[in-house]
């Protein structure tokens, strides 16, 4: 089911079970592995910040574990892929509907796209994982990328 | 037949969250039997390109004087409230 965020994500792109203090550092962390990657270019990362100030992603999720989707303009991107975080402790990110809010966020992926309207397949498989309470717990104790790639791809 | 609604889905850069928003509305009005067609912009075109449209639904905040019904809700990223919303859409096209 969702076999297109398996296809985008790398290995090297996806940090579990880690620490951060600020969104902001969780954006470095996952956007410089993106960089390492050649998926993006190094103005990603200062974008994607900026972008996350002006335009928050965080989301509440109906589980009670909480995901923000940072992503930039599509200049910033060489190939299209996917960084994932799973946060050992709650980092507050702003509500995308009501930025006013503060959402507690333990579940980062990190979207890089280099045309507009594409990847619909990864971007619908993102939403459905979001969508999918018992998925986002299990994400939260695994520890190794393989384990990962089977949850998403339901085995 | 009616000529099909049209929808304007607004996000922040209109890169990934309208794409993913806009898609769940189709296929949720068609599993209905309602024929819309959907554009999407950035919350900044909003403004611009409302006169448009007979409904805009965004995932960010946008003006509230547009002169069209305007849905905001995050209800096609996390699911919270998807059923509610995909009927608040189909009561705001009838008029």
């Amino acid at each position: 089911m969702t076999n297109a965020i398996a296809q985008l994500l790398q290995p090297s792109c996806v940090l579990l079970d880690c620490e951060f203090k600020t969104s902001d550092e969780v954006i470095i962390a996952i956007g410089g592995k993106l960089f390492k990657a050649g998926l993006v270019k190094e103005s990603f990362i200062q974008a994607a910040i900026a972008r996350e100030s002006r335009l928050p992603t965080g989301l509440p999720l109906a589980g009670g574990i909480n995901a923000a989707i940072p992503h930039t303009e599509i200049e910033h991107v060489l190939k299209p892929g996917l960084g994932m975080a799973t946060l050992r402790k709650e980092i507050g990110f702003r509500n995308m509907v009501s930025p006013q809010e503060i959402v507690t966020v333990r579940l980062v992926f990190l979207i890089a796209l280099d045309q507009p309207k594409a990847q619909i397949e990864m971007l619908q498989d993102v939403a459905g994982v979001l969508q999918n309470p018992e998925l986002v717990n299990r994400l939260m104790i695994l520890r190794n990328f393989k384990d990962v790639i089977n949850a998403f791809e339901g085995v | 037949m009616d000529t099909p609604k049209r929808i304007l889905v607004a996000c922040g850069t209109a890169i990934a969250t309208s794409t993913v928003v806009a898609k769940a509305i189709e296929e949720a009005l068609k599993e209905r039997g309602i024929s819309i067609t959907t554009r999407q912009c950035k919350a900044a075109e909003v403004k611009s390109l409302a006169g448009d449209a007979h409904l805009i639904v965004t995932t960010t905040p946008v003006p509230s004087d547009l002169g069209v019904p305007v849905i905001q809700t995050l209800a096609f990223l996390t699911g919270i409230g998807r059923e509610a919303v995909i009927e608040q859409i189909i009561e705001a096209l009838k008029d």
